[in-house]
């Protein structure tokens, strides 16, 4: 070690010599237990670095976070690459490993990428640039402010030198680190990576087929394991033909497992090992196990139904939010509308089933995972099997969607489990039954809302009480619900309560969590309220904006810019010139840290039939898109995933099991529904923020709101398809 | 009973249970990961490859089926990435995961063989069996329309541009 640099409170760079005579930038993180090297110096690094600069100039940047189809793999080494001031062609990515000592925040969830490592990844590109300078001016006995840098060469314009970054590396490694305080950021006026189009760095290992993903993971003398686990939720096996299936052609182990209380981590099953993936599978078929079920059991999404009405009849038994005296309000309001809103459980469907390989050996754990969470997924681990974190290495593959489905690392600590049972590397891969009736659901809720109108058509009273699933006044995981949820702090008479239905059902966060489902139902309930005011549905809610009247943390202005921005690229005021059939709906809103409002023209035929034709999205991240070509892409698919959300996705549970197995059952939006798509980005003077989830919340409602339009009716509960549409 | 076809070109003969898919025998006992698992029950396209030029779901296809017949799987669409298809897919950026991708290029490939310029509602038709979960379908759309331009494009020029494939005779060159 050389000197180091206070990245932010918690991490610190280090610069090096590479093997070979190179330079290495790596950072470590100050924390305490961390396992690293206590608070003074950090342990020996030789493979794991942020930037590896070779002889020969070749650059080679370390992605830090899980790349689950965002794109972070490719966005975050822009960051660093920018500030080096290196040709993107010069730059090859790997992905890093697991690695708590070097890296803060390897997480991919909640669009926290972007905020969270925007600056720190900054920081360390330019301070690999400051090196390098120094390394130049040193050379050339010159003060490093006459020192110019550009596409990975230092120049030293008076006496016309150059020096590659290649030819500076060894000498830059021997460099003292610069003062934080002194590596200059780039003006975001001479950025060369961050803002142009950059494809994905792994494109072309996806379009020839090489492998990437966990599913692909091979290790010498790898077995292949299936797990059969009670299709209750938390059940325990009481007995199984265990000696039959043993007799089973490949297989090699067949074993019950026990396990937890705890749904999101080792639950109780059967584990089959064999030869093959097909043979494990096969011998499972021929599995007969009988269940303890346990208490969820007796559960069902309609048992949870009728609860909700039963609770509907009582006050909240928990107040979350009052703002004003809302009964007054809504006695004296113009107009009243009621009503009641409903959305379903849902599964992620990441298209790449959960997998992880894992190798127990004299008692040291290696794991191959595709996870959002990967530190989560030790701990997990480690606590589950007994084991010290530092024995557990794990390999970060490219992850077939997350969606949040992988923040959850239940498929880890069962590959681990079996893998210590078998001492072999062992592949466990679920079929896509397992996948569907072992998830972590977006919960189901159900509101009931009262909203009253002025003489002047303003929303002057508000009241929700919104029934969702937790216990002993606790939300489940993604159940809950924020008191600054809009339209909280825009009307004067607010109230918001909640009353909680106990359920064994694992829930868990998807793509926009909490928002996915509230934006449905607040932002078609304004609606309705719109229509009840006799006003436009775009100026309702702009007046809505301008009414703060309480504390919340929504930026009226900001929303109100994207919204007016939306009806005008919609063409919002044309409306009444829509064909037959043809009508829009607009909705808004805001999600970590997402400003978005959207615009969905839909069609729906004579037999009830919807076609979402277009949808207008206008987005406001922050003054900075960092990869435009991926931002757009990334931002489509939030807009498909809310409108396969909305038109068909549906869990259903009976007798405390999923219904629901494969895409038969649960039909994803396909090639032909897809709806053109135009999207803009609203630059702002703001920090950037991320783009993963906010785009999807408004684009169901605004779907929604436009089959009002259309058909006069009004989509209090999702799916879409299970409404009847055609003329009545 | 061991059961030989060509893949990519290359003859194999592999002893695997009967009722073994293809996508299990490609995957597992020829180590081709190319090809992916989504879902077993041909609902979701990620497994397609081209069984004597149609594409096909590999994952309900028994490998004792293919005895005797070609297939393709996406290491084998070119040699070298060159195919029009993989080549807009990596420019246009179409993937997000990626995980669908094999399948989508599997398809689209076979409909570009058999109808070089497919309108709007082919390409829909071709396209509706294979799901992407990230929901990238308008680009994958537009390139294959890109694609079968530029295809349209090279062959007016003389096929410099034209796809070399593994599967049709030079076999493998690469293997991953």
């Amino acid at each position: 070690m050389k000197t180091r640099l206070l990245l932010d409170r918690r991490q610190f760079l280090k610069v090096g010599a590479a093997a070979g005579g190179g330079l290495l930038i790596t950072s470590w993180l100050g924390c305490r237990g961390s396992g690293g090297g206590g608070d003074g110096m950090p342990p020996e690094f030789d493979l794991e670095a942020f930037i590896r600069i070779e002889a020969d100039g070749s650059v080679t940047i370390m992605a830090q976070n899980p790349e689950v189809g965002q794109g972070v793999k490719t966005e975050l080494p822009m960051l660093i690459a920018d500030e080096l001031d290196v040709a993107w062609k010069d730059v090859t990515v790997e992905q890093a490993d697991l690695n708590t000592e070097h890296y803060h925040r390897q997480v991919a969830g909640g669009s926290t990428s972007t905020p969270t490592q925007w600056l720190p990844m900054r920081r360390v590109g330019a301070a690999g640039r400051a090196v390098l300078v120094s390394a130049a001016a040193a050379t050339w006995g010159v003060p490093t402010a006459e020192i110019e840098t550009s596409a990975g060469v230092a120049h030293h314009q008076a006496s016309g030198r150059s020096l590659t970054y290649g030819e500076l590396a060894a000498k830059a490694a021997s460099m003292p680190t610069p003062d934080p305080e002194s590596v200059p950021l780039k003006d975001p006026a001479d950025f060369r990576i961050i803002g142009t189009p950059i494809a994905g760095v792994d494109n072309p290992s996806i379009v020839t087929g090489k492998p990437l993903y966990g599913i692909d993971v091979v290790r010498p003398g790898m077995l292949y394991a299936v797990f059969e686990k009670c299709p209750v939720f938390g059940g325990e096996v009481k007995t199984a033909n265990l000696d039959e299936i043993r007799s089973e052609p490949g297989v090699r182990h067949v074993f019950v497992v026990e396990g937890g209380d705890n749904l999101s981590g080792l639950l109780g099953g059967v584990a089959v090992v064999a030869d093959s993936w097909w043979l494990a599978h096969s011998a499972r078929k021929k599995l007969r196990v009988t269940w303890d079920e346990g208490s969820t059991a007796s559960q069902s999404t309609d048992g949870f139904a009728r609860k909700a009405s039963e609770l509907f009849a009582n006050a909240p038994e928990q107040a979350l939010r009052d703002d004003g005296d809302v009964e007054s309000a809504l006695q004296s309001v113009r107009r009243k509308v009621e009503a009641e809103y409903a959305y379903p459980f849902i599964a992620h469907a990441p298209l790449e089933p959960q997998n992880c390989t894992a190798h127990y050996q004299d008692g040291k754990l290696e794991l191959w995972a595709p996870t959002q969470t990967p530190a989560g997924g030790r701990q997990l681990v480690a606590e589950t099997l007994g084991m010290s974190q530092g024995d557990i290495t794990l390999h970060l593959t490219r992850a077939g969607g997350g969606f949040g489905r992988r923040l959850s690392n239940d498929y880890l600590v069962e590959a681990a489990r079996i893998a210590k049972e078998v001492g072999v590397p062992v592949k466990l891969l679920w079929s896509r039954e397992d996948c569907m009736h072992h998830d972590f659901y977006r919960p189901a809720g159900f509101h009931r809302l009262e909203g009253g109108v002025d003489a002047a058509g303003r929303l002057v009273a508000w009241r929700d009480h919104f029934v969702s699933l937790g216990r002993g006044g606790r939300f489940a995981p993604s159940a809950g619900i924020s008191s600054d949820e809009f339209p909280a702090g825009y009307v004067p008479g607010f109230s918001l309560g909640a009353s909680l239905i106990p359920c064994g059902v694992p829930t868990g966060a998807l793509r926009a969590p909490g928002s996915n489902a509230l934006a449905f139902v607040f932002q078609s309930f304004i609606d309705e309220l719109a229509h009840a005011a006799g006003k436009d549905p775009v100026l309702f809610r702009l007046d809505l904006l301008a009414a703060r009247s309480g504390e919340t943390r929504l930026d009226a202005g900001r929303m109100k810019a994207v919204l007016e921005m939306v009806a005008a690229r919609a063409d919002w005021g044309a409306n009444a010139r829509l064909p037959d059939g043809t009508g829009k709906g607009v909705a808004f809103h805001f999600s970590h840290r997402g400003y978005f409002a959207e615009v969905v023209q839909a069609r729906v035929s004579r037999a009830g039939k919807v076609a979402v034709e277009k949808v207008w999205v206008v987005g406001d991240i922050g003054r900075q898109v960092i990869n435009p070509l991926n931002a757009e892409n990334n931002a489509q698919g939030g807009v498909m995933d809310g409108l396969s959300q909305a038109l068909g996705q549906e869990i259903t549970i009976s007798g405390g099991r999923t219904r629901q197995g494969n895409f038969d059952a649960y039909p994803l939006l396909r090639h032909r529904d897809r709806p053109e798509v135009d999207i803009h980005f609203l630059v702002t003077e703001n920090s950037p923020t991320g783009l993963g989830e906010p785009a999807l919340p408004p684009v169901i409602p605004a779907l929604c709101n436009a089959i009002f339009a259309v058909t006069g009716k009004r989509i209090r509960s999702l799916p879409i398809s299970k409404h009847d549409l055609s003329p009545s | 009973m061991p059961v030989t076809f060509k893949v990519n070109g290359n003859p194999v003969t592999l002893d695997v249970p009967s009722d073994m898919p293809l996508l299990w025998a490609l995957r597992d006992a020829l180590d081709l990961k190319g090809t992916k698992f989504g879902c077993g029950i041909a609902m979701c396209g990620a497994c397609t490859v081209h069984l004597d030029g149609k594409p096909t779901r590999s994952c309900v296809t028994p490998v004792s089926s293919v005895e005797g017949r070609a297939v393709v799987t996406i290491e084998g669409l070119s040699l070298d990435g060159s195919h029009p298809l993989q080549r807009v897919w990596r420019e246009m950026d179409v993937p997000q995961c990626g995980y669908c991708q094999a399948g989508q290029l599997m398809t689209a490939s076979a409909l570009l063989a058999t109808n070089p310029r497919p309108t709007d509602e082919e390409i829909d038709e071709a396209m509706n069996g294979n799901l992407c979960r990230c929901g990238t379908y308008l680009r994958i759309h537009a390139g294959i329309h890109e694609a079968a331009r530029r295809m349209a494009a090279a062959s007016e020029a003389g096929g410099a541009d034209a796809p070399t494939r593994a599967g049709a005779s030079a076999g493998m060159e690469e293997r991953p």
